[in-house]
């Protein structure tokens, strides 16, 4: 559904945020896109819904270029970026405003949503805290059923409650056709939602897998220094990331994995390849 | 609110809250159990994840799958749930336990004293 090859993106000339950049991201899928800060997450989802255009390379949605902005596309799409601002109204005002150029817009979907994370649909935007703010911007973006939802750091500044919520709500939003990526930092907060793991280092994409591919190959928790490819220490010991010669999948650690990359990327490539 | 813990794969956690649910008899023999979107959005897990659990409780004859209809509870889960779980009782958790036991210099006749009160 995504495809992108060799994208590059630099804000100034002599310095590229994104270099290199091959991926495709298919429906039917909850992918998560991790990385340092400064690595060009949000920026890479800026290109992909058509906000900003790659300096080099191609993005295709659906085989269309995003940064065309062809309205059958533009209304398949939607992010959820981490800091926004919208107009002092209430949500059911601005969902009126804007929910027009949405065509799958689900009024009852979206007051079902503000239900579930507690937001009042009739409560001015700019009296709600940050949390309730993106609870209500949320509940919006999922209620517009876009194939393609983009969602920047979804889980920053939700209480613990709505955390668990918000979950329930994307788990319920995905199906065999849409394509949802989620960028984090917080991957304990949403590690259960994916099943494809992209991980994006200064050199291009460093990482993508599906977590099943995954966890078939390497093994996370308690290990054999010896045959470890990482290890760091932890209250149980050493724990760390090994080839998987057991058969059986243990749970995949994130923060492990992402650590592990981090510190040897050709290791892990080698594992999965 | 379902929590996951460490270790245990979350498709595998899946699918023992299947044959949780089937020993309890909140899921009875021959009755169709939810589908996976529903499941999914319950416990705020991929909807991929639970067809994984799904499909291995199929492959081990737990529950089945009626083309266009769903999942139901196959004949006999209940006692074959019972079964798998005696055996890996058996071949891995009391091993485990025998191990930690002789760690700790648990007497046989310890362990008999407590088996019988229990």
């Amino acid at each position: 559904m995504i495809d992108i090859k060799q994208l590059t993106f630099g804000y100034s000339s002599h310095r590229n945020v994104l270099t290199d950049i091959t991926l495709s991201l298919d429906g039917g899928h909850i992918h998560g896109l991790l990385g340092c800060n400064g690595i060009g997450k949000s920026t890479l989802l800026k290109i992909i819904c058509g906000l900003m255009r790659p300096t080099a390379g191609s993005v295709r949605v659906d085989g269309v270029d995003p940064s065309t902005r062809r309205v059958d596309l533009m209304q398949q799409m939607m992010i959820i970026p981490e800091e926004f601002s919208l107009p002092s109204v209430s949500l059911s005002s601005y969902a009126r405003m804007t929910a027009p150029f949405y065509p799958q817009f689900s009024r009852e979907q979206m007051d079902y949503y503000c239900r579930e994370m507690m937001v009042d649909p009739a409560e001015k935007l700019h009296n709600m805290s940050m949390g309730q703010r993106k609870k209500a911007y949320i509940a919006f973006a999922m209620a517009c059923n876009t194939r393609i939802l983009l969602l920047d750091e979804p889980t920053n500044g939700l209480d613990i409650p709505s955390k668990s919520v918000f979950r329930r709500l994307l788990a319920g939003y995905a199906d065999d056709d849409r394509c949802i990526v989620i960028s984090t930092h917080q991957v304990n907060d949403i590690d259960s939602l994916l099943d494809n793991i992209v991980i994006l280092d200064q050199t291009g994409v460093a990482l993508s897998a599906t977590t099943a591919e995954i966890c078939s190959r390497l093994w996370f928790g308690a290990v054999d220094p010896a045959a470890a490819v990482y290890t760091e220490r932890s209250v149980l010991g050493q724990i760390g990331v090994a080839p998987n010669t057991s058969g059986e999948d243990s749970r995949l650690d994130l923060e492990l994995l992402f650590n592990a990359v981090t510190a040897d990327r050709e290791s892990i490539a080698r594992l999965l390849k | 609110m379902m929590e996951f813990s460490e270790g245990k794969p979350i498709w595998r956690q899946i699918y023992d809250l299947v044959c949780t649910r089937i020993l309890s008899g909140e899921w009875t023999e021959q009755s169709r159990i939810v589908s996976v979107r529903e499941l999914a959005a319950d416990v705020g897990v991929n909807p991929n994840t639970v067809m994984r659990s799904y499909e291995r409780l199929e492959s081990d004859n737990i529950i089945y799958n009626r083309r266009g209809i769903g999942f139901f509870v196959a004949e006999g889960a209940k006692s074959h749930i019972l079964e798998i779980e005696r055996r890996e009782f058996l071949t891995e958790e009391l091993p485990a336990t025998i191990r930690r036991m002789r760690l700790l210099n648990v007497t046989l006749d310890e362990f008999t004293m407590l088996f019988r009160e229990k």
